[in-house]
Protein backbone atom coordinates (compact mmCIF):
# COMPACT_ATOMS: atom_id res chain seq x y z
CA UNK A 1 0.00 0.00 0.00
CA UNK A 2 2.75 2.28 0.89
CA UNK A 3 3.90 1.86 -2.69
CA UNK A 4 0.90 2.94 -4.14
CA UNK A 5 1.01 6.25 -1.78
CA UNK A 6 4.54 6.97 -2.62
CA UNK A 7 3.90 6.52 -6.47
CA UNK A 8 0.32 8.17 -6.87
CA UNK A 9 2.01 11.28 -4.59
CA UNK A 10 5.04 11.73 -7.45
CA UNK A 11 2.86 10.67 -10.19
CA UNK A 12 0.54 13.68 -9.02
CA UNK A 13 3.32 16.09 -8.50
CA UNK A 14 4.10 15.21 -12.09
CA UNK A 15 1.27 16.81 -13.44
CA UNK A 16 0.71 19.82 -11.22
CA UNK A 17 2.50 21.78 -14.45
CA UNK A 18 -0.54 20.07 -17.05
CA UNK A 19 -3.43 20.21 -14.51
CA UNK A 20 -1.92 24.45 -13.83
CA UNK A 21 -1.88 25.30 -17.28
CA UNK A 22 -5.17 23.49 -18.05
CA UNK A 23 -7.20 25.22 -15.56
CA UNK A 24 -5.23 28.68 -16.10
CA UNK A 25 -6.25 28.32 -19.38
CA UNK A 26 -10.31 28.33 -18.47
CA UNK A 27 -9.76 31.40 -15.75
CA UNK A 28 -10.43 35.03 -16.94
CA UNK A 29 -7.14 37.00 -17.17
CA UNK A 30 -8.76 39.04 -14.50
CA UNK A 31 -9.57 36.27 -11.91
CA UNK A 32 -5.61 34.96 -12.25
CA UNK A 33 -4.64 38.71 -11.73
CA UNK A 34 -6.90 39.03 -8.25
CA UNK A 35 -5.53 35.79 -6.91
CA UNK A 36 -2.82 33.49 -8.43
CA UNK A 37 -1.60 31.40 -11.38
CA UNK A 38 -2.89 28.23 -9.22
CA UNK A 39 -6.44 27.70 -8.37
CA UNK A 40 -9.96 26.61 -9.68
CA UNK A 41 -11.90 28.85 -12.25
CA UNK A 42 -14.78 30.56 -11.20
CA UNK A 43 -15.84 30.72 -14.44
CA UNK A 44 -15.22 29.00 -16.99
CA UNK A 45 -13.70 31.18 -19.54
CA UNK A 46 -13.71 29.06 -23.00
CA UNK A 47 -12.92 32.17 -24.56
CA UNK A 48 -9.74 32.31 -23.84
CA UNK A 49 -8.95 29.75 -26.32
CA UNK A 50 -10.72 31.66 -29.26
CA UNK A 51 -8.79 35.06 -28.17
CA UNK A 52 -5.52 32.86 -27.92
CA UNK A 53 -6.63 31.40 -31.52
CA UNK A 54 -7.29 34.18 -33.07
CA UNK A 55 -6.97 37.96 -31.48
CA UNK A 56 -4.48 38.18 -29.79
CA UNK A 57 -1.55 40.43 -30.23
CA UNK A 58 1.89 38.60 -30.54
CA UNK A 59 5.09 41.03 -31.48
CA UNK A 60 2.71 44.26 -32.83
CA UNK A 61 0.41 41.42 -35.24
CA UNK A 62 -3.31 40.44 -33.80
CA UNK A 63 -3.90 37.22 -35.63
CA UNK A 64 -3.82 34.98 -32.69
CA UNK A 65 -1.14 32.03 -32.58
CA UNK A 66 -3.11 30.64 -35.57
CA UNK A 67 -0.47 32.04 -38.31
CA UNK A 68 2.30 30.61 -36.19
CA UNK A 69 0.65 26.80 -35.82
CA UNK A 70 0.14 27.14 -39.37
CA UNK A 71 4.14 27.79 -39.85
CA UNK A 72 4.83 25.07 -37.71
CA UNK A 73 2.76 22.41 -39.21
CA UNK A 74 4.07 23.50 -42.46
CA UNK A 75 7.50 23.04 -41.31
CA UNK A 76 6.73 19.56 -39.41
CA UNK A 77 5.34 17.87 -41.67
CA UNK A 78 7.32 18.00 -44.76
CA UNK A 79 10.47 17.73 -42.98
CA UNK A 80 9.18 14.90 -40.82
CA UNK A 81 8.04 13.10 -44.12
CA UNK A 82 11.12 13.70 -46.22
CA UNK A 83 13.67 12.89 -43.58
CA UNK A 84 11.65 9.97 -42.53
CA UNK A 85 11.33 8.62 -46.00
CA UNK A 86 15.07 9.28 -47.29
CA UNK A 87 16.28 7.67 -43.68
CA UNK A 88 14.49 4.76 -44.55
CA UNK A 89 15.76 4.49 -48.03
CA UNK A 90 19.48 5.03 -46.90
CA UNK A 91 19.25 3.08 -43.67
CA UNK A 92 17.89 0.08 -46.28
CA UNK A 93 21.07 0.78 -48.34
CA UNK A 94 23.58 0.49 -45.65
CA UNK A 95 21.92 -2.51 -43.83
CA UNK A 96 21.36 -4.67 -46.69
CA UNK A 97 22.95 -3.45 -49.47
CA UNK A 98 26.34 -3.19 -48.39
CA UNK A 99 28.20 -0.86 -50.87
CA UNK A 100 31.89 0.72 -50.74
CA UNK A 101 32.17 2.99 -47.79
CA UNK A 102 28.73 2.25 -46.26
CA UNK A 103 30.50 1.92 -43.11
CA UNK A 104 32.38 5.06 -42.63
CA UNK A 105 29.56 7.26 -43.99
CA UNK A 106 26.87 5.97 -41.73
CA UNK A 107 29.23 6.53 -39.00
CA UNK A 108 29.53 10.00 -39.98
CA UNK A 109 26.08 10.66 -40.75
CA UNK A 110 25.24 9.05 -36.71
CA UNK A 111 27.85 11.59 -34.98
CA UNK A 112 25.41 14.01 -36.18
CA UNK A 113 23.43 13.14 -32.83
CA UNK A 114 26.01 14.22 -30.74
CA UNK A 115 26.76 17.21 -32.61
CA UNK A 116 25.87 20.30 -30.79
CA UNK A 117 23.19 22.86 -32.42
CA UNK A 118 26.08 25.70 -32.10
CA UNK A 119 28.57 24.08 -34.27
CA UNK A 120 26.31 24.75 -36.98
CA UNK A 121 24.22 27.75 -36.25
CA UNK A 122 26.76 30.23 -38.62
CA UNK A 123 27.21 27.68 -41.64
CA UNK A 124 23.24 27.37 -41.81
CA UNK A 125 22.66 30.93 -41.46
CA UNK A 126 25.46 31.87 -44.28
CA UNK A 127 23.71 28.67 -46.28
CA UNK A 128 20.48 30.12 -45.67
CA UNK A 129 21.43 33.87 -46.59
CA UNK A 130 23.34 32.60 -50.04
CA UNK A 131 20.27 30.65 -51.37
CA UNK A 132 17.69 32.89 -50.36
CA UNK A 133 15.87 30.77 -48.20
CA UNK A 134 16.57 32.55 -44.36
CA UNK A 135 13.51 33.46 -43.37
CA UNK A 136 11.48 31.58 -45.07
CA UNK A 137 9.28 28.04 -44.34
CA UNK A 138 11.37 26.12 -46.52
CA UNK A 139 14.72 27.02 -45.21
CA UNK A 140 13.60 25.26 -41.55
CA UNK A 141 12.26 22.35 -43.71
CA UNK A 142 15.62 21.82 -45.17
CA UNK A 143 17.69 22.21 -41.92
CA UNK A 144 15.30 19.96 -40.11
CA UNK A 145 15.30 17.18 -43.39
CA UNK A 146 18.71 16.85 -43.23
CA UNK A 147 19.53 17.21 -39.85
CA UNK A 148 17.29 14.44 -39.17
CA UNK A 149 18.48 12.10 -41.32
CA UNK A 150 21.24 11.33 -38.09
CA UNK A 151 18.16 9.95 -36.39
CA UNK A 152 16.60 8.64 -38.96
CA UNK A 153 19.02 6.68 -40.87
CA UNK A 154 19.88 5.41 -37.35
CA UNK A 155 16.74 3.94 -36.24
CA UNK A 156 16.02 2.48 -39.72
CA UNK A 157 19.08 1.25 -40.31
CA UNK A 158 18.95 -0.75 -36.88
CA UNK A 159 15.86 -2.37 -37.53
CA UNK A 160 16.63 -3.62 -41.07
CA UNK A 161 19.94 -5.15 -39.55
CA UNK A 162 17.54 -7.42 -38.09
CA UNK A 163 15.86 -8.86 -41.44
CA UNK A 164 16.83 -12.12 -42.34
CA UNK A 165 19.39 -12.04 -45.10
CA UNK A 166 17.61 -15.21 -47.36
CA UNK A 167 15.13 -12.85 -47.70
CA UNK A 168 16.75 -10.52 -49.54
CA UNK A 169 19.01 -12.47 -51.35
CA UNK A 170 16.00 -15.05 -52.77
CA UNK A 171 14.54 -11.84 -54.30
CA UNK A 172 17.82 -10.56 -55.80
CA UNK A 173 18.26 -14.43 -57.40
CA UNK A 174 14.47 -13.79 -59.10
CA UNK A 175 16.42 -10.60 -60.80
CA UNK A 176 14.88 -7.64 -58.19
CA UNK A 177 16.81 -5.09 -57.94
CA UNK A 178 17.20 -2.31 -55.23
CA UNK A 179 13.79 -0.35 -55.46
CA UNK A 180 11.69 -3.64 -56.58
CA UNK A 181 12.84 -4.87 -52.90
CA UNK A 182 12.45 -2.12 -51.26
CA UNK A 183 9.28 -1.22 -52.53
CA UNK A 184 7.94 -5.13 -52.18
CA UNK A 185 9.84 -6.93 -49.10
CA UNK A 186 11.47 -3.85 -46.84
CA UNK A 187 8.21 -1.45 -47.06
CA UNK A 188 5.97 -3.47 -45.94
CA UNK A 189 8.29 -4.83 -43.03
CA UNK A 190 8.91 -1.27 -41.79
CA UNK A 191 5.20 -0.13 -40.43
CA UNK A 192 6.71 -0.02 -36.72
CA UNK A 193 10.06 1.30 -37.49
CA UNK A 194 8.09 4.14 -39.42
CA UNK A 195 5.87 5.01 -37.07
CA UNK A 196 8.76 5.03 -34.81
CA UNK A 197 10.52 7.49 -36.75
CA UNK A 198 7.93 9.84 -37.42
CA UNK A 199 6.68 10.17 -34.05
CA UNK A 200 10.56 11.16 -33.10
CA UNK A 201 10.46 13.23 -36.00
CA UNK A 202 7.29 15.26 -35.87
CA UNK A 203 7.78 15.74 -31.73
CA UNK A 204 11.29 17.23 -32.25
CA UNK A 205 10.79 19.41 -35.22
CA UNK A 206 7.47 20.51 -33.53
CA UNK A 207 9.18 21.18 -30.16
CA UNK A 208 12.50 22.59 -32.02
CA UNK A 209 13.31 26.46 -30.74
CA UNK A 210 16.80 27.70 -31.32
CA UNK A 211 16.43 27.51 -35.31
CA UNK A 212 13.00 29.00 -35.32
CA UNK A 213 14.22 31.76 -33.57
CA UNK A 214 17.26 32.22 -34.99
CA UNK A 215 16.62 32.02 -38.91
CA UNK A 216 12.91 33.35 -38.95
CA UNK A 217 11.33 36.33 -38.01
CA UNK A 218 8.18 37.92 -37.11
CA UNK A 219 5.15 36.42 -38.76
CA UNK A 220 7.44 33.43 -40.69
CA UNK A 221 7.88 32.19 -36.65
CA UNK A 222 7.01 28.20 -35.92
CA UNK A 223 5.04 28.55 -32.89
CA UNK A 224 7.76 27.86 -30.14
CA UNK A 225 9.64 31.13 -31.17
CA UNK A 226 6.23 32.75 -30.98
CA UNK A 227 5.81 31.64 -27.31
CA UNK A 228 8.23 33.43 -26.57
CA UNK A 229 8.00 36.84 -27.99
CA UNK A 230 4.21 36.73 -26.36
CA UNK A 231 5.97 35.81 -23.21
CA UNK A 232 7.57 39.02 -23.87
CA UNK A 233 4.64 40.95 -24.47
CA UNK A 234 2.85 39.80 -21.39
CA UNK A 235 5.33 40.84 -18.87
CA UNK A 236 4.05 43.94 -19.96
CA UNK A 237 0.36 43.71 -19.34
CA UNK A 238 -0.58 40.43 -17.88
CA UNK A 239 -3.26 38.13 -20.08
CA UNK A 240 -2.14 34.67 -17.99
CA UNK A 241 -5.62 33.05 -19.07
CA UNK A 242 -5.56 33.72 -22.35
CA UNK A 243 -1.81 33.03 -22.19
CA UNK A 244 -1.90 29.61 -20.75
CA UNK A 245 -4.62 28.84 -23.56
CA UNK A 246 -1.90 29.69 -26.10
CA UNK A 247 0.85 27.52 -24.49
CA UNK A 248 -1.88 24.47 -24.55
CA UNK A 249 -2.30 25.18 -27.84
CA UNK A 250 0.61 24.77 -28.72
CA UNK A 251 1.59 21.71 -26.92
CA UNK A 252 -1.55 20.18 -27.90
CA UNK A 253 -0.31 18.30 -31.48
CA UNK A 254 2.60 16.81 -29.54
CA UNK A 255 0.71 15.98 -26.15
CA UNK A 256 -2.19 14.10 -28.55
CA UNK A 257 0.58 12.37 -30.64
CA UNK A 258 2.62 10.97 -27.13
CA UNK A 259 -1.35 10.21 -26.06
CA UNK A 260 -2.20 7.75 -28.89
CA UNK A 261 1.14 6.81 -29.81
CA UNK A 262 3.31 6.94 -26.29
CA UNK A 263 4.69 2.94 -27.03
CA UNK A 264 6.32 4.13 -30.03
CA UNK A 265 6.99 7.20 -28.85
CA UNK A 266 9.12 5.25 -25.85
CA UNK A 267 10.41 2.72 -28.40
CA UNK A 268 12.09 6.23 -29.77
CA UNK A 269 13.61 7.23 -26.96
CA UNK A 270 14.93 4.31 -25.80
CA UNK A 271 16.43 3.54 -29.44
CA UNK A 272 18.12 6.67 -29.66
CA UNK A 273 19.65 5.92 -26.30
CA UNK A 274 21.04 2.51 -26.76
CA UNK A 275 23.52 3.07 -30.12
CA UNK B 1 27.43 -7.44 -39.67
CA UNK B 2 28.99 -10.74 -41.68
CA UNK B 3 25.75 -11.58 -42.75
CA UNK B 4 24.66 -9.02 -44.62
CA UNK B 5 24.55 -9.56 -48.87
CA UNK B 6 27.50 -8.48 -50.60
CA UNK B 7 26.96 -6.24 -53.42
CA UNK B 8 26.57 -8.28 -56.90
CA UNK B 9 29.14 -10.49 -58.01
CA UNK B 10 31.70 -8.50 -60.05
CA UNK B 11 31.83 -10.52 -63.98
CA UNK B 12 34.03 -8.34 -65.61
CA UNK B 13 33.38 -4.82 -66.20
CA UNK B 14 29.83 -3.54 -65.79
CA UNK B 15 29.01 -1.36 -69.35
CA UNK B 16 28.25 1.81 -69.44
CA UNK B 17 24.68 1.24 -70.20
CA UNK B 18 24.13 -1.15 -66.60
CA UNK B 19 25.87 1.75 -64.99
CA UNK B 20 23.61 4.18 -66.08
CA UNK B 21 20.44 2.11 -65.38
CA UNK B 22 21.66 1.72 -61.99
CA UNK B 23 22.41 5.50 -61.55
CA UNK B 24 18.86 6.23 -60.09
CA UNK B 25 19.75 3.92 -56.92
CA UNK B 26 23.05 5.23 -56.79
CA UNK B 27 21.65 8.76 -56.53
CA UNK B 28 19.30 7.74 -53.92
CA UNK B 29 21.67 5.42 -51.54
CA UNK B 30 24.16 8.74 -51.91
CA UNK B 31 22.91 11.98 -52.33
CA UNK B 32 21.18 11.86 -48.64
CA UNK B 33 23.87 10.08 -46.81
CA UNK B 34 26.39 12.91 -48.76
CA UNK B 35 24.39 15.84 -48.15
CA UNK B 36 24.16 14.56 -44.24
CA UNK B 37 27.99 13.56 -43.49
CA UNK B 38 29.08 16.59 -45.80
CA UNK B 39 26.80 18.94 -43.76
CA UNK B 40 28.06 17.58 -40.28
CA UNK B 41 31.48 17.51 -41.71
CA UNK B 42 32.13 20.66 -43.88
CA UNK B 43 29.70 22.87 -40.97
CA UNK B 44 31.98 21.67 -38.06
CA UNK B 45 35.05 22.93 -39.95
CA UNK B 46 33.37 25.82 -41.22
CA UNK B 47 32.66 26.64 -37.70
CA UNK B 48 36.18 26.24 -36.09
CA UNK B 49 38.17 28.00 -39.23
CA UNK B 50 35.24 31.00 -37.99
CA UNK B 51 36.76 30.66 -34.32
CA UNK B 52 40.45 31.27 -35.67
CA UNK B 53 39.46 34.56 -37.95
CA UNK B 54 38.64 38.77 -37.01
CA UNK B 55 35.08 38.20 -37.90
CA UNK B 56 33.00 40.33 -36.28
CA UNK B 57 29.42 41.37 -38.01
CA UNK B 58 30.51 39.62 -41.21
CA UNK B 59 32.37 36.56 -41.93
CA UNK B 60 36.14 37.66 -43.12
CA UNK B 61 39.36 35.79 -43.45
CA UNK B 62 42.62 36.12 -41.72
CA UNK B 63 44.15 34.93 -38.81
CA UNK B 64 43.52 35.70 -35.29
CA UNK B 65 44.88 32.50 -33.36
CA UNK B 66 43.34 31.92 -30.34
CA UNK B 67 42.75 35.39 -29.60
CA UNK B 68 38.85 34.76 -29.73
CA UNK B 69 39.53 31.63 -26.82
CA UNK B 70 41.17 33.39 -24.40
CA UNK B 71 39.00 36.42 -24.65
CA UNK B 72 35.87 34.00 -23.77
CA UNK B 73 37.34 31.99 -21.13
CA UNK B 74 38.41 35.39 -19.86
CA UNK B 75 35.28 36.83 -19.92
CA UNK B 76 33.07 36.78 -16.73
CA UNK B 77 29.92 35.75 -19.06
CA UNK B 78 31.52 32.69 -19.81
CA UNK B 79 32.89 31.72 -16.65
CA UNK B 80 30.09 32.21 -14.54
CA UNK B 81 28.44 30.60 -17.44
CA UNK B 82 30.91 27.62 -17.31
CA UNK B 83 30.32 27.50 -13.07
CA UNK B 84 26.35 27.07 -13.53
CA UNK B 85 27.22 24.11 -15.86
CA UNK B 86 29.33 22.54 -13.63
CA UNK B 87 26.63 22.89 -10.62
CA UNK B 88 23.63 22.24 -12.96
CA UNK B 89 24.76 19.50 -14.89
CA UNK B 90 26.15 17.32 -11.77
CA UNK B 91 23.24 18.02 -9.65
CA UNK B 92 20.51 17.60 -12.56
CA UNK B 93 22.07 14.41 -13.79
CA UNK B 94 22.64 12.84 -10.06
CA UNK B 95 18.92 13.85 -9.11
CA UNK B 96 17.48 12.66 -12.33
CA UNK B 97 19.27 9.29 -12.29
CA UNK B 98 18.07 8.71 -8.57
CA UNK B 99 14.28 9.90 -9.07
CA UNK B 100 14.44 7.25 -12.45
CA UNK B 101 16.33 4.66 -10.24
CA UNK B 102 13.67 5.04 -7.45
CA UNK B 103 10.48 5.38 -9.67
CA UNK B 104 11.47 2.23 -11.90
CA UNK B 105 12.10 -0.18 -9.19
CA UNK B 106 8.50 1.20 -7.49
CA UNK B 107 6.98 0.56 -11.03
CA UNK B 108 8.81 -3.04 -11.02
CA UNK B 109 6.57 -4.07 -8.50
CA UNK B 110 4.06 -5.59 -10.37
CA UNK B 111 2.00 -2.74 -9.30
CA UNK B 112 -1.45 -1.86 -11.06
CA UNK B 113 -2.26 1.14 -13.05
CA UNK B 114 1.52 0.93 -14.16
CA UNK B 115 0.74 1.97 -17.77
CA UNK B 116 -0.63 5.04 -16.54
CA UNK B 117 1.53 5.83 -13.83
CA UNK B 118 4.51 5.05 -16.50
CA UNK B 119 3.13 8.01 -18.84
CA UNK B 120 2.58 10.37 -16.61
CA UNK B 121 6.08 10.23 -15.65
CA UNK B 122 7.38 10.65 -19.38
CA UNK B 123 4.71 12.99 -20.56
CA UNK B 124 6.89 16.23 -19.89
CA UNK B 125 9.31 14.55 -22.88
CA UNK B 126 6.63 14.80 -25.84
CA UNK B 127 6.42 18.69 -24.65
CA UNK B 128 8.59 20.89 -25.69
CA UNK B 129 10.97 22.98 -23.55
CA UNK B 130 9.27 26.43 -24.47
CA UNK B 131 5.82 25.35 -23.10
CA UNK B 132 7.66 23.54 -20.04
CA UNK B 133 9.82 26.37 -18.93
CA UNK B 134 7.22 28.72 -19.82
CA UNK B 135 4.90 26.78 -17.69
CA UNK B 136 7.42 26.21 -14.78
CA UNK B 137 8.00 30.30 -14.46
CA UNK B 138 4.70 30.46 -13.71
CA UNK B 139 4.55 28.23 -10.96
CA UNK B 140 8.17 29.66 -9.56
CA UNK B 141 7.41 33.13 -10.25
CA UNK B 142 6.77 34.70 -6.47
CA UNK B 143 4.14 37.34 -7.44
CA UNK B 144 2.18 34.49 -9.46
CA UNK B 145 2.57 31.05 -8.62
CA UNK B 146 3.45 28.62 -5.44
CA UNK B 147 4.37 31.63 -2.91
CA UNK B 148 1.43 33.73 -4.10
CA UNK B 149 -1.22 31.41 -3.10
CA UNK B 150 0.42 30.18 0.31
CA UNK B 151 0.47 33.88 1.03
CA UNK B 152 -3.21 34.11 0.07
CA UNK B 153 -4.15 30.88 1.58
CA UNK B 154 -2.97 33.05 4.79
CA UNK B 155 1.06 32.03 5.59
CA UNK B 156 2.38 35.76 4.73
CA UNK B 157 5.87 35.31 5.81
CA UNK B 158 6.08 32.47 3.32
CA UNK B 159 9.06 32.44 1.38
CA UNK B 160 9.40 30.86 -2.29
CA UNK B 161 11.41 32.96 -4.64
CA UNK B 162 14.03 31.22 -5.99
CA UNK B 163 13.36 32.52 -9.45
CA UNK B 164 14.67 36.05 -8.63
CA UNK B 165 17.00 34.88 -6.27
CA UNK B 166 20.75 35.08 -8.08
CA UNK B 167 21.99 32.06 -5.14
CA UNK B 168 18.85 30.55 -5.40
CA UNK B 169 17.74 30.49 -9.59
CA UNK B 170 20.08 27.87 -10.88
CA UNK B 171 18.20 25.42 -8.61
CA UNK B 172 14.95 26.49 -10.43
CA UNK B 173 16.78 25.10 -13.63
CA UNK B 174 17.56 21.96 -12.17
CA UNK B 175 14.18 21.29 -10.62
CA UNK B 176 12.36 21.87 -14.02
CA UNK B 177 15.10 19.57 -16.11
CA UNK B 178 14.49 16.77 -13.31
CA UNK B 179 10.95 17.04 -13.90
CA UNK B 180 11.31 16.74 -17.67
CA UNK B 181 13.85 14.38 -17.74
CA UNK B 182 13.54 11.97 -14.74
CA UNK B 183 10.96 10.29 -16.93
CA UNK B 184 13.73 9.28 -19.56
CA UNK B 185 16.10 7.63 -16.94
CA UNK B 186 13.01 5.63 -15.85
CA UNK B 187 12.12 4.10 -18.94
CA UNK B 188 15.88 3.11 -19.54
CA UNK B 189 16.35 1.83 -15.89
CA UNK B 190 12.79 -0.09 -16.19
CA UNK B 191 13.70 -1.75 -19.05
CA UNK B 192 16.96 -2.95 -17.56
CA UNK B 193 15.51 -4.19 -14.77
CA UNK B 194 13.02 -6.26 -16.85
CA UNK B 195 15.85 -7.49 -18.32
CA UNK B 196 17.90 -9.28 -15.31
CA UNK B 197 18.18 -12.97 -16.10
CA UNK B 198 15.36 -14.33 -14.12
CA UNK B 199 18.16 -18.17 -13.04
CA UNK B 200 20.12 -15.08 -11.04
CA UNK B 201 16.91 -13.78 -9.37
CA UNK B 202 15.62 -17.04 -8.15
CA UNK B 203 19.58 -18.97 -6.86
CA UNK B 204 19.26 -15.68 -5.05
CA UNK B 205 15.58 -16.45 -3.72
CA UNK B 206 16.75 -20.14 -2.98
CA UNK B 207 19.95 -18.26 -0.86
CA UNK B 208 17.19 -16.51 1.42
CA UNK B 209 18.02 -12.84 0.17
CA UNK B 210 15.63 -10.39 0.90
CA UNK B 211 14.17 -8.13 -1.88
CA UNK B 212 16.72 -5.45 -0.16
CA UNK B 213 19.73 -7.28 -0.31
CA UNK B 214 18.27 -8.77 -3.46
CA UNK B 215 18.60 -5.32 -5.36
CA UNK B 216 21.73 -3.40 -3.60
CA UNK B 217 23.94 -7.26 -4.19
CA UNK B 218 22.13 -8.62 -7.41
CA UNK B 219 20.05 -6.74 -9.50
CA UNK B 220 21.69 -2.75 -9.17
CA UNK B 221 25.09 -4.27 -10.26
CA UNK B 222 23.55 -5.30 -13.50
CA UNK B 223 22.45 -2.29 -14.14
CA UNK B 224 25.36 -0.18 -14.36
CA UNK B 225 25.98 -0.22 -18.47
CA UNK B 226 22.70 1.53 -18.52
CA UNK B 227 23.72 4.17 -15.44
CA UNK B 228 26.46 5.43 -17.49
CA UNK B 229 24.25 5.42 -21.05
CA UNK B 230 21.93 8.12 -19.18
CA UNK B 231 24.13 9.33 -17.12
CA UNK B 232 26.07 10.78 -20.68
CA UNK B 233 22.55 11.63 -22.47
CA UNK B 234 21.56 13.44 -19.77
CA UNK B 235 24.74 15.30 -19.50
CA UNK B 236 24.58 15.53 -23.15
CA UNK B 237 21.39 17.76 -22.79
CA UNK B 238 22.99 19.69 -19.80
CA UNK B 239 25.76 20.55 -21.83
CA UNK B 240 23.15 22.16 -24.77
CA UNK B 241 20.57 22.87 -22.62
CA UNK B 242 19.27 26.36 -24.11
CA UNK B 243 15.18 26.70 -24.48
CA UNK B 244 14.96 25.89 -21.36
CA UNK B 245 16.64 28.42 -19.86
CA UNK B 246 15.29 31.01 -22.46
CA UNK B 247 11.70 30.06 -21.64
CA UNK B 248 12.34 30.05 -17.62
CA UNK B 249 14.68 32.93 -16.84
CA UNK B 250 16.39 34.42 -20.14
CA UNK B 251 19.66 34.03 -17.52
CA UNK B 252 18.32 35.81 -15.15
CA UNK B 253 18.26 37.36 -12.76
CA UNK B 254 21.41 38.90 -13.89
CA UNK B 255 23.73 36.53 -15.24
CA UNK B 256 22.73 33.76 -12.38
CA UNK B 257 21.24 31.24 -14.87
CA UNK B 258 23.98 31.94 -17.45
CA UNK B 259 24.82 28.76 -19.73
CA UNK B 260 27.55 28.43 -22.68
CA UNK B 261 24.52 27.87 -25.45
CA UNK B 262 23.40 31.37 -24.24
CA UNK B 263 26.36 32.78 -24.11
CA UNK B 264 27.27 31.23 -27.96
CA UNK B 265 23.50 32.77 -29.12
CA UNK B 266 24.53 35.93 -27.47
CA UNK B 267 27.61 36.61 -29.21
CA UNK B 268 26.99 35.53 -32.51
CA UNK B 269 23.43 37.08 -32.94
CA UNK B 270 22.97 39.64 -30.44
CA UNK B 271 26.33 41.18 -30.02
CA UNK B 272 27.45 40.55 -33.87
CA UNK B 273 30.96 38.95 -32.30
CA UNK B 274 30.92 35.74 -35.02
CA UNK B 275 34.50 34.97 -34.11
CA UNK B 276 34.06 35.02 -30.84
CA UNK B 277 30.79 33.48 -30.92
CA UNK B 278 32.57 30.53 -32.88
CA UNK B 279 35.11 29.99 -30.34
CA UNK B 280 32.86 29.58 -27.89
CA UNK B 281 30.77 27.16 -29.29
CA UNK B 282 33.79 25.03 -30.24
CA UNK B 283 34.71 25.45 -26.40
CA UNK B 284 30.88 24.03 -25.59
CA UNK B 285 31.81 20.92 -28.13
CA UNK B 286 35.03 20.35 -26.59
CA UNK B 287 33.13 20.06 -22.92
CA UNK B 288 30.64 17.38 -25.19
CA UNK B 289 34.25 15.63 -26.19
CA UNK B 290 35.07 15.60 -22.73
CA UNK B 291 32.09 13.38 -21.74
CA UNK B 292 31.78 11.33 -25.02
CA UNK B 293 35.08 10.51 -26.05
CA UNK B 294 35.50 8.32 -22.52
CA UNK B 295 32.39 6.91 -23.11
CA UNK B 296 32.90 5.95 -26.63
CA UNK B 297 36.22 4.63 -25.34
CA UNK B 298 34.56 2.52 -22.73
CA UNK B 299 31.36 1.48 -25.11
CA UNK B 300 34.68 -0.15 -27.11
CA UNK B 301 35.94 -1.63 -24.35
CA UNK B 302 32.82 -3.20 -23.57
CA UNK B 303 32.32 -4.93 -27.01
CA UNK B 304 35.38 -6.18 -27.20
CA UNK B 305 34.95 -8.33 -24.12
CA UNK B 306 31.84 -9.58 -24.84
CA UNK B 307 33.11 -10.28 -28.19
CA UNK B 308 35.91 -12.03 -26.04
CA UNK B 309 34.00 -13.68 -23.58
Amino acid sequence: MLIYLVVSLVAAAWLVPLVVVVLNSLRSNEEIAQTSMIGWPQHWAFGNYLTAWSDFCVAQTCAGIRPYMLNSALVTIPATIFSTLLGAVAGYAVSLWRFRGDQWIYGIVTLGIFLPQQMRLLPWTFVLRDTGLMNTLTGLVLIHTIQGLSFTVLFCRNYYVAIPQELIRAARIDGAGFFRIFWRIILPLSPPILVVTVIWQFTHIWNEFLYGVTFTTGQQQPVTAALIALSAAVADIPHHGVQSAAVMIAALPTLLIYLIGGKYFVRGLTAGAVK
Amino acid sequence: MTDTVATAPRTGRPTTAALAGRLPEYLTIWVPLLLSAAHLVSFSLWTIWISFTPSTLIPVSGWVGLRHYTAVIASRNWNIAFDNLLLFGSTFVLLSLVTGLVLAILLDQRIRGENVLRSIFLYPLAVSFVVTGTVWSWLLNPGLGIQKLVHDLGWTSFRFDWLVDRDMAIWTIVVAAIWQSSGFAMALFLAGLRSVDADLIKAAQIDGAGPVRMYRRVILPTLWPITITVMVIQLQFAISTFDLVRALTNGGPGLATQLPALVVYDLMFQRGLLGRGAAAAVLMLLILLAVLLPYAAWRYLQRRRSAHA
